[in-house]
């Protein structure tokens, strides 16, 4: 593996640790009701997003999921217009009318999050038949879970992008559960990447926790996906800590699986390790990123605080063009 | 096509033309780049032109049956229809999805429906079901055109129909169109029952009575003035369509026209529509199931002699 230089590695641990801080803020002010309805917690599985957004560009597209804020900041969202979204302002992403399961971002190539378990897998499969239709080199991938990865669209599009040699990601992050249905009782095999094999597409297992082997995963699948060679399924095997929204009772699992993802399995935390170790940034500059982080968090917070509320005027706008 | 070079064509066996011919010969002009012929996945592929629509294409999806459209409900219902106001006005999805329904060729219950009051509900589509050659060019022309998604709904029947396209003709959407006359009795009739009510309005001319035909063309946004001004002038309606009367489009026009202009009314409104059962196959089930002409001029003379 290519060492990571200095500048790149502590860009993928900022964005997790910016992923890591929204989702803490975004709990608290639900805790404030100022957010309503659900929101699942992207936390925890920030290597995953990140690895693999820190290889695509402005005009790369992604589509997400209901657990897509990860998805949305790695792809380069501006976490104020995100916390304005979720606290249903006119400043917001959407206007208030997509909220936290909808944000899109088109200024990133960010075609939206989605309520529909497996909806954005064809629509990313779309946005690359785009890609290779205009000559160009721009890649999509479609971010999605254990349990997306049941739904017949993943099937189906997994197999028209192979025959059209398209270049998509299918990028599965296996975080272990699909509501309160734990994979072990969805799927029949362990490596849910074996698939790929049935599709003729390369099938990838990835330790999503270690944002090191996200990123070099998805440097080869994007890579790949550029030079027109077609798509790739990568599997990353991660963990959300909330439960699967937040409030969740969380009966199916235990403390003590949960402690134990949390202190061996932690992507900031290990990210801090091997950065240090590895003499790509010290203490002081960890907490100098931190520092930074929190700042920007709080100022998405007041800039969401003080826009206007969606107004119920403007109720009819968007709906159709004009 | 050949004026916008996004516009492509997706769907099963489109290159080859589709069971009907509707496509034919399209892949001789525009190339298998343009016209892409598809496994059956109609959810992905679906999914695979609001993608292409997203990223700024404008792809022209095929379902072969409108009986498929349930595989391709929730790309078409779920994204498609509501991307442009999710995301606040940022995405739009300009879409087109055409199916052809419509029974009478004795295939049964799987491949003869007539669907489109399901599509007509969903805030963000459009839905049209053009009656005649020039609106099929037509109507299709301004759906391609069109920046949100758009569902044209032909009636397989209807294909085998001549008549005069106008080159480049557009028939804007959202634009009623009175085909016929009258003083004493508005019929307004969708798709193949236009000119089954065209028929009915012949026949009943014999015995005196004049009845004025109007085709929506698009039920979705509907054109609600061309009706309520056809209906305050005749008082009497009419409204005929070959789907099933219960849940139907057609009680979408009553309502509408009890609600604005239920005192210019001289009788109850009368819907023809089919029965509630599946579309049978037999011949004889399936001409007793289907409605036309006697059905009109029989709602037309009871809306009279209320
Ligand atoms: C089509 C559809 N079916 C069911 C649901 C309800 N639902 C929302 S999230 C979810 C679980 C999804 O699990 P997974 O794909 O593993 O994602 P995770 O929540 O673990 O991130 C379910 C069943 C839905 N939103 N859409
Ligand atoms: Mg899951």
């Amino acid at each position: 593996m290519s060492a990571l230089d200095r500048a790149t590695a502590l860009e993928l641990y900022r964005v997790m640790r910016t992923i890591r801080q929204f989702e803490a803020r975004a709990v608290q002010l639900f805790g404030e009701n100022k957010i309503w309805g659900t929101i699942h917690s992207y936390a925890g599985q920030e290597g995953v997003a990140v690895g693999v957004c820190a290889h695509l560009r402005d005009d790369d597209w992604i589509t997400s999921t209901h657990r897509g804020h990860g998805h949305c900041i790695a792809k380069g969202a501006d976490v104020g217009r995100m916390f304005a979204e979720l606290l249903g302002r006119e400043t917001g992403y959407c206007r208030g009318r997509g909220g936290s399961m909808h944000i899109a971002d088109t200024s990133k190539g960010n075609l939206g999050a989605n309520g529909i378990v497996g909806g954005g897998i064809p629509i990313a499969t779309g946005a690359a038949l785009t890609a290779t239709y205009t000559g160009s080199d721009r890649v999509a991938v479609s971010f999605f879970g254990d349990g997306g990865a049941n739904q017949g669209t993943l099937h189906e599009s997994m197999n028209l992008a192979a025959i059209w040699k398209l270049p998509v990601l299918f990028v599965c992050e296996n975080n272990q559960y699909a509501e309160t249905n734990p994979v072990k009782d969805a799927f029949a095999v362990e490596d849910i990447s074996l698939r790929a094999a049935g599709y003729g597409m390369p099938g990838v297992r990835v330790n999503g926790q270690d944002v090191r082997e996200t990123y070099r995963v998805a440097a080869d699948a994007v890579a790949r996906a550029r030079s027109g060679l077609g798509p790739t399924f990568i599997v990353a095997e991660t963990y959300r800590y909330e439960g699967h929204y937040y409030g969740d009772p969380q009966v199916y699992r235990t403390k003590d699986e949960i402690e134990d993802w949390r202190a061996k399995r932690d992507p900031l935390v290990i990210a801090r390790t091997w950065l240090t170790t590895d003499r790509l940034a010290s203490e002081a500059d960890l907490a100098r990123v931190d520092r930074e982080v929190d700042a920007e968090i709080e100022k998405g917070v007041a800039f969401a605080e003080a826009g206007e509320p969606a107004s119920p005027i403007r109720l009819p706008e968007d709906v159709y063009a004009g | 096509m050949r004026r916008d070079g996004g516009v492509v064509v997706i769907g099963e066996d489109v290159a080859e033309g589709g069971p009907y011919g509707a496509t034919r010969d399209l892949v001789a002009e525009f190339g298998d780049r343009r016209v892409i012929d598809t496994p059956i996945s109609e959810a992905a592929v679906t999914g695979v032109a609001v993608g292409a629509a997203l990223s700024g294409w404008r792809p022209v999806v095929e379902i072969m049956f409108i009986d498929f459209i349930t595989l391709a409900l929730d790309q078409l219902v779920n994204h498609a229809a509501k991307a442009r106001y999710m995301s606040g006005g940022q995405l739009r999805v300009p879409l087109v999805l055409r199916t052809q329904g419509g029974a009478g060729v004795r295939s049964g219950a799987q491949h003869s429906q007539s669907l489109e009051a399901w599509l007509a509900h969903v805030p963000g589509l459009a839905v049209v079901m053009p009656a005649t050659p020039a609106d099929a060019a037509g109507l299709l022309r301004a759906a391609i055109r069109a920046d949100d998604p758009v569902v044209v709904v032909e009636n397989k029947a209807l294909y085998y129909e001549k008549g005069e396209v106008a080159d480049g003709a557009l028939v804007p959407i959202g634009a009623a169109v009175t085909r016929r006359d009258g003083r004493d009795v508005t019929v307004v009739a969708t798709s193949r029952l236009v000119g089954e009510a065209l028929a009915a309005a012949d026949e009943l001319a014999a015995e005196g009575v004049s009845v004025e035909v109007i085709d929506p063309r698009t039920i979705n946004p509907l054109d609600r003035e061309t009706i309520l001004r056809s209906v305050s002038r005749t008082t009497r309606l009419v409204v005929a369509h070959e789907a099933a009367t219960i849940g139907g489009f057609g009680a979408e026009v009553a309502a509408m026209v009890a609600e604005e202009a239920i005192d210019r009314l001289a009788a109850p409104i009368v819907r023809v529509g089919a029965p509630f059962t599946p579309v049978p196959a037999s011949p004889v089930l399936e001409d007793a199931y289907l409605v036309g002409r006697r059905e009109i001029a029989d709602a037309v003379r009871r809306v009279l002699r209320w």
